[in-house]
C-alpha cells in the first residue's frame, strides 16, 4: 500500500527529497555544525518558514481540498505554541529561581519555590499564583500532549457545533473569524493566566540544555521542523491519495451528493478539522520556541487570513503549493518589511518597501484570485505537461468551494 | 463694652453705617490687638499687625487664627484683605512691617493700597517689599473663609460659586453663615442650591439631632451624587475588638461572629494589632529565625538540610522555641480561645443611633431608585451601542445581505469616510459646515471606491463567495496599508461640532451624550432611507429582482450589471457615511475598520441573511447582550467581548439562519 501510494504520487517523492537536501545543505552551511555561511538567525528563520510550511499544509487540507475556508488555523497554531510555552517558561524560571535560592541558608521548600516562579513569570500582571491552566506546567510529556490536545478538542467542539447546524461557506468562514478573534481578545486580558498582551517570553532557552550554544539548538529546531514537515506531507498525501481523500474533494464540489451518496459528511469534515487543527498545534509548538516569543497579536484573525493568503498564493488543492506559497510569500515578507529590500526611485519619490509591500500584497492576491487561481503551484502543470479537460469554464461541482476547471488538476 | 480705651471709637466713615453689633465685633477685634500706631482708624491693619507672625510665616497648620481673626472682624475691608491675600498681592513693607495690597507698576516698583481705606498711599521699590506668598493649602483655607461673604455677594455667579465651593469642601462652620443667607436670597435657583447645600450640611454638622434627621428625611429618595456623599460617611462603620461586651454608649452596626461573619484570621489579625494577643508567626519569619540559629548545620536539633520540608521546619522552630531561642507561635487551639473570648463588633463613627438607622433607610431608599436609573442608563448604554453596529452593518445588509457578496473591506470604507471626513476638516475650519459637507463627500468617495471595486473585482466572482472573500481581504490589507502610508499611524481627530459637545443629563446617575443621540438618529434615518430605497424606488425593485434572479430579471429588461454595481455603490457609500458618524466618537486610524468589520458580519448574520429588520434585530441584540455582560465586570471589556462572541456562536446553533429567516424560494438554498 505505501509502496504503491508512493508510486502513484512522486511529487511526495520530490518533496521528500528536496526537503531533505535543503536540510543537509543548511545544516552544512551553518554557523553551528558546518562552514558558518548561514547565519543562527537566518537558521532560525528557515526553521519557522518550515513550520509556517506546516500550517500551510493543514490549512491546504482543509481548504483546498474540503472547501472550509477556515479563518481560524493560526488560532490553533498559536494555541500549540503557548502550551510547549508555558513549559518552556515555567522549566526556565523554575532554574532561574532554584539557582538564586540555593545560597539561601535554609533549603526552600517545594511551596516557596512554586511561590518564587509564580511571582517571576506573573509579576507583569500583578500577579503571583499559578492560575488552573499551568497545572501540568511542570510536565513536559503532559505539555507536549496538550499541543496537540488543546487545539483538538477546540476543534472538536467548535467544528461539531458547526457542521452540525450544516454551517458552511463563508458563514463558516465569519464564524472562525469570530472564534479567533473572541480567543485572541481573551487572552488579551491580564487574568486570563497567560500573562495578557506580555505573552510568553524567553522561549528560545530550553531548560537543561543552558551550556548548548543557540548556533546548535537552531540546528535542532531546523531538524525537528523538517521532520515535522516531513512527515506531516507524507501523512498529509497519504490521507488525500485514498478513498477519505476522494470523499472530501467531492464534498468541496458538492456535498449535498456526497450527503445521498450515504457518506455522513458532518464527520468527514469534523475528522478533517480536528486533525489538521492538531497539525496546526504541533507547527505552533516547533515555531514558537525558535521566535522566542509568542503573545496574543500572533493569534489575531489576520495571523489565519494570511495563512489563507500564503495558500492561495502558492496554489491550493495541492499539497506542494501550500508550502511553496508559505515558504515564499513569509520569506518575501520578511525581506521586505525587513527593510533591507532596495527602494524604488521614481523621480523625486522614493517608494520605500517598507511601506507599500503590504499594498503589493493584497494587490497580487486580488490578482492571483482573479487570474491566476492554480497559484505558484500551477508553474509546475507546465513543466509536468499536465492537460486539463476542457470544460469551457464551468464548474466542477455548484457547491462555493468547488473548484473551476483550471485549478482542478491534482 | 468695657475696653478700657472708651467706646466711642473714630472708625472709618464706612464702617459707622453699620450697626451696633458690628460695632461691638471691631472693639473686641481692637480689644485683642496690640497697642500700635494704627489702632484707632485703621481696624483691619491693626489686625494684621497683631497676626503678623503667623502671616508672615504662612504655615498651613498654624494660620488657622490669623484667617479667623480677620474673618471675625466684622469689618468690610476683611472680604478684600482675603481676597489679596489668596491673589498673592499682599505685599508687606519692610521698613515698618505695615500690610498693603500691592499693585504692580512695573518690574520695580509697587504702588501701594490701605487696607482700611482702599485707597493708594504710594508707591515703593519692590526691594523695600516683601511679597506674603500663601501656599496653596493656605489660599484653600482663606477660601473657605471667603465662602462666607460671597454667599451675600451682590452677583449671584458669585453667590454660586461660594455653594460650588461649599459642595467641594464642606465644614461645620459653613452651616452657620449659609442660613443666615437664606432669608436674604432673592434668585430663586440660588435659593434652591442653597436649601439644598443647607440640608446636607445639616445633615453632616447639624449638632441636633431631631434637625439632623428631618433633613435626612428631606433628602432621602434624592439620587445625587452629593446626597449620598453626605449620607456615605455617615454610614462608615469601623470593625473593633473588645475584651468582654462592647460599652453601651457605642453605636455598633452589627455584632460580628468569628468564623462566619468574619474570619478567625481576620478577627485574630485584629486582636493582634489591638494589643490583645501574640502575634503569629509567620512562614518568612520562621525562616528568618531558623536562619539565625544555625549552629553546626543545625537548627533546633534538625539538620539544615532536612529544612526543605515544612513539617521539619515547625519541629526545627519547635526546638528553639523550647530552648528560649524564639517566642513561641501560638498554637490552633489559642487561636480559637482567644478569638472566642472576643467580642467584635462593627461600629458607626456617628454616635448619634437615631441618626444613622435614618440615614440607613434612606439609603436604602435612595440605592434602589440609583439601581433603577442605572438600568435605564444600562438600556441607554446599549441603545446607543446598538444603533453603532446598525450604523456599521446596514452597508453589508446590502451587499452581504441583499447582494450575497462578501465584502471583508466593509470596514476600510468605513475608515474611508472617517478620514474624508477628516481631510473635509482640515479645509472647513466651521465644524457644522464640515460635517454637513462630509457625509456627502463621504458618500460620494466610498460610492466610487465600491463601483470601482465592484467592475474591477468582484463582478468576475459573483457566485464565488469563497474568492470574493478572499479577494475583498487582500483590497482590504491594501488600503489598509494606503491609510497608514497617507496618514500616518497616529490617531487623527475627527472634532464633532460644538452643539453636539456633553451629554444631556437627565440626573446624576443618567446621561447620554449628544453624539449618541445623533448616533442613534443618524441609524433610524438610514433604516428609513434604506426602506425607502429598497420599497418605493425603482433602483430597490431592481435590486430585489436581479437578487432573486438575475436571468429571469434580464429578461424583463433589467440591466444586471448595472443594478449590481449600483446596489454595491450604494452599500459602500452607507458605509462611508457610517465612518463619518464613527469618526466623531471613535479614533480615526487606518486599523478603525478592523475594530467594526467581525461585529458587522455578526450583525448581518445573527439578524438574518437579508432582512434589514433582522439587522437591526441583530444590532440590537449584540448591543445590548455586550453592554449586559460589560454591566457584570464593568472592568474588562475584553472579556465581554469573548464572551458575547462565544454566545454568538451558540445562539448560530439554535437559528442557523439568524433571529428572521427567510422562507421560501428567497432563502436561496
Amino acid at each position: 500500500m505505501q509502496n504503491s501510494f508512493l508510486m502513484r504520487t512522486p511529487s511526495t517523492l520530490i518533496f521528500l527529497a528536496l526537503l531533505a537536501v535543503f536540510t543537509i545543505i543548511v545544516t552544512a552551511l551553518s554557523e553551528g555544525l558546518g562552514l558558518g555561511l548561514v547565519s543562527t538567525s537566518l537558521v532560525k528563520t528557515l526553521g519557522k518558514t518550515l513550520c509556517l510550511g506546516l500550517v500551510a499544509l493543514s490549512m491546504d487540507l482543509v481548504w483546498g481540498y474540503a472547501g472550509i475556508l477556515s479563518l481560524g488555523h493560526f488560532a490553533f497554531f498559536g494555541m500549540g505554541g503557548y502550551m510547549i510555552g508555558m513549559w518552556l517558561m515555567y522549566e526556565r524560571t523554575r532554574d532561574i529561581v532554584v539557582h538564586s535560592l540555593a545560597d539561601a541558608p535554609i533549603p526552600s521548600t517545594a511551596q516557596e519555590i512554586s511561590d518564587a516562579i509564580g511571582n517571576q513569570i506573573f509579576g507583569v500582571v500583578g500577579s503571583a499564583e499559578f492560575p488552573l491552566i499551568w497545572a501540568f506546567a511542570d510536565s513536559l510529556f503532559l505539555q507536549l500532549l496538550l499541543v496537540v490536545l488543546v487545539p483538538g478538542v477546540l476543534a472538536l467542539v467548535f467544528g461539531w457545533l458547526a457542521f452540525r447546524s450544516r454551517v458552511a461557506g463563508v458563514y463558516l468562514s465569519i464564524l472562525t473569524q469570530a472564534m479567533t478573534l473572541a480567543l485572541s481578545l481573551y487572552l488579551f486580558q491580564n487574568d486570563s493566566g497567560l500573562r495578557g498582551n506580555n505573552g510568553l517570553s524567553g522561549l528560545q532557552n530550553l531548560p537543561g540544555f543552558s551550556d548548548v550554544p543557540q548556533s546548535l539548538v537552531s540546528l535542532w529546531f531546523l531538524w525537528g521542523s523538517a521532520l515535522a514537515l516531513g512527515l506531516g506531507y507524507l501523512v498529509a498525501a497519504w490521507v488525500v491519495s485514498g478513498k477519505f481523500g476522494s470523499v472530501l474533494r467531492g464534498i468541496r464540489d458538492n456535498e449535498a451528493r456526497v450527503r445521498f451518496l450515504g457518506y455522513s459528511v458532518e464527520n468527514y469534515k469534523l475528522v478533517l478539522f480536528t486533525g489538521t487543527a492538531c497539525m496546526a498545534g504541533i507547527a505552533g509548538a516547533l515555531y514558537y520556541p525558535q521566535a522566542g516569543i509568542i503573545n496574543p497579536a500572533e493569534i489575531a484573525p489576520i495571523a489565519s487570513i494570511y495563512l489563507a493568503v500564503w495558500v492561495a498564493i502558492g496554489g491550493r488543492g495541492r499539497l506542494y503549493g501550500a508550502v511553496i506559497g508559505a515558504a515564499f510569500v513569509s520569506l518575501l515578507s520578511s525581506w521586505f518589511t525587513g527593510g533591507r529590500a532596495p527602494d524604488i526611485v521614481l523621480g523625486s519619490f522614493a517608494l520605500k518597501w517598507v511601506d507599500w509591500w503590504l499594498i503589493a500584497l493584497g494587490l497580487s492576491f486580488v490578482l492571483v484570485t482573479l487570474y491566476a487561481p492554480k497559484g505558484i503551484g500551477g508553474l509546475f502543470d507546465l513543466i509536468s505537461n499536465r492537460t486539463s479537460p476542457n470544460r469551457h469554464g464551468a464548474d466542477l461541482g455548484p457547491d462555493a468551494g468547488a473548484l473551476r476547471e483550471q485549478e482542478a488538476n491534482e | 463694652m468695657n475696653t478700657g480705651r472708651g467706646t466711642r471709637l473714630p472708625l472709618p466713615s464706612s464702617v459707622r453705617k453699620r450697626s451696633m453689633t458690628r460695632l461691638i465685633f471691631a472693639g473686641l477685634a481692637l480689644l485683642m490687638s496690640c497697642t500700635l500706631a494704627f489702632g484707632q482708624d485703621a481696624p483691619m491693619q491693626a489686625i494684621l499687625q497683631d497676626q503678623s507672625a503667623l502671616i508672615v510665616k504662612s504655615s498651613r497648620k498654624t494660620i488657622a487664627p490669623a484667617i479667623a481673626s480677620i474673618t471675625n472682624s466684622g469689618l468690610p475691608q476683611a472680604q478684600d484683605v482675603l481676597q489679596a491675600w489668596q491673589g498673592k498681592l499682599m505685599w508687606q513693607r519692610k521698613s515698618d512691617g505695615v500690610f498693603f495690597r500691592g499693585e504692580k507698576l512695573d518690574s520695580k516698583t509697587y504702588r501701594l493700597f490701605d487696607f482700611d481705606t482702599g485707597e493708594a498711599v504710594g508707591e515703593a521699590p519692590k526691594s523695600d517689599l516683601k511679597q506674603i506668598k500663601p501656599n496653596s493649602g493656605i489660599r484653600a483655607l482663606i477660601g473657605s473663609a471667603l465662602v462666607q461673604f460671597q454667599l451675600s455677594d451682590p452677583d449671584p455667579l458669585r453667590r454660586l460659586a461660594a455653594l460650588t465651593s461649599i459642595q467641594r469642601d464642606p465644614s461645620a462652620d459653613l452651616l452657620a453663615p449659609l442660613r443666615a443667607s437664606l432669608a436674604a436670597e432673592t434668585d430663586a435657583d440660588v435659593l434652591a442650591k442653597k436649601r439644598r447645600a443647607e440640608r446636607l450640611l445639616t445633615i453632616a454638622y447639624d449638632g441636633d439631632e431631631p434637625a439632623r434627621i428631618a433633613a435626612i428625611a428631606d433628602m432621602s429618595g434624592d439620587v445625587g451624587v452629593d446626597v449620598r456623599a453626605t449620607l456615605n460617611p455617615l454610614l462608615e462603620t469601623q470593625i473593633k475588638a473588645f475584651p468582654n461586651t462592647p460599652p453601651a454608649t457605642l453605636n455598633v452596626a452589627r455584632k460580628l461572629v468569628p468564623g462566619d461573619t468574619i474570619s478567625t484570621d481576620a478577627a485574630y489579625a485584629m486582636l493582634v494589632d489591638n494589643g490583645f494577643a501574640p502575634s503569629l508567626i509567620s512562614a518568612d519569619d520562621m525562616r528568618q529565625t531558623l536562619a539565625q540559629h544555625i549552629t553546626d548545620g543545625k537548627v533546633g536539633g534538625i539538620d539544615v538540610n532536612l529544612l526543605d520540608q515544612p513539617e521539619a521546619r515547625t519541629r526545627a522552630y519547635a526546638g528553639l522555641v523550647a530552648t528560649g531561642l524564639a517566642k513561641s507561635a501560638p498554637t490552633l487551639p489559642e487561636i480559637k480561645t482567644a478569638v472566642a473570648s472576643h467580642s467584635f463588633v462593627e461600629i458607626y463613627h456617628d454616635p448619634s443611633k437615631a441618626v444613622t438607622t435614618a440615614a440607613a433607610a434612606a439609603m436604602l431608599g435612595i440605592d434602589l431608585k440609583v439601581g433603577a436609573n442605572q438600568t435605564f442608563d444600562l438600556i441607554l448604554d446599549g441603545l446607543s451601542l446598538a444603533s453603532i453596529y446598525f450604523l456599521a452593518a446596514i452597508g453589508l445588509a446590502i451587499t452581504f445581505g441583499v447582494m450575497g457578496v462578501i465584502n471583508m473591506a466593509h470596514g476600510e470604507f468605513i475608515m474611508m469616510g472617517a478620514y474624508t471626513g477628516y481631510v473635509v476638516q482640515q479645509v472647513v475650519p466651521n465644524h457644522t459646515a464640515s460635517i454637513l459637507i462630509a457625509i456627502p463627500l463621504a458618500f460620494a468617495v466610498t460610492f466610487a471606491a465600491g463601483v470601482a471595486m465592484e467592475r474591477l473585482v468582484i463582478r468576475y466572482l459573483y457566485n464565488r463567495p469563497l474568492e470574493t472573500l478572499l479577494a475583498t481581504f487582500g483590497v482590504s490589507i491594501a488600503l489598509q496599508q494606503l491609510a497608514k502610508n497617507i496618514f500616518g499611524t497616529q490617531a487623527r481627530p475627527l472634532t464633532a461640532p460644538t452643539w453636539l459637545d456633553g451629554a444631556w443629563v437627565i440626573n446624576d446617575v443618567v446621561s447620554i451624550s449628544y453624539i449618541r443621540i445623533a448616533i442613534f438618529v443618524l441609524a433610524v434615518a438610514f433604516l428609513a432611507i434604506y426602506l425607502f430605497i429598497m420599497k418605493r424606488t425603482r433602483l430597490g425593485l431592481e435590486t430585489r429582482a436581479v437578487t432573486q434572479n438575475p436571468h429571469m430579471a434580464a429578461s424583463m429588461g433589467i440591466n444586471p450589471n448595472r443594478v449590481n454595481m449600483l446596489t454595491f455603490g450604494l452599500g459602500s457609500g452607507i458605509a462611508g457615511v457610517a465612518g463619518v458618524a464613527i469618526g466623531l466618537f471613535a479614533k480615526v486610524t487606518s486599523e478603525l475598520g478592523n475594530d467594526y468589520i467581525v461585529q458587522s458580519f455578526m450583525t448581518v448574520v445573527v439578524g438574518g441573511v437579508g432582512n434589514i429588520w433582522g439587522t437591526l434585530w441583530g444590532a440590537a441584540m449584540i448591543g445590548f447582550l455586550q453592554k449586559g455582560i460589560e454591566w457584570f465586570n464593568p472592568s474588562n471589556t475584553l472579556a465581554a467581548q469573548t464572551f458575547m462572541i462565544i454566545f454568538i456562536i451558540i445562539f448560530i446553533q439554535f437559528r442557523p439562519r439568524g433571529i428572521i429567516a427567510l422562507k421560501g424560494r428567497a432563502a436561496g438554498d
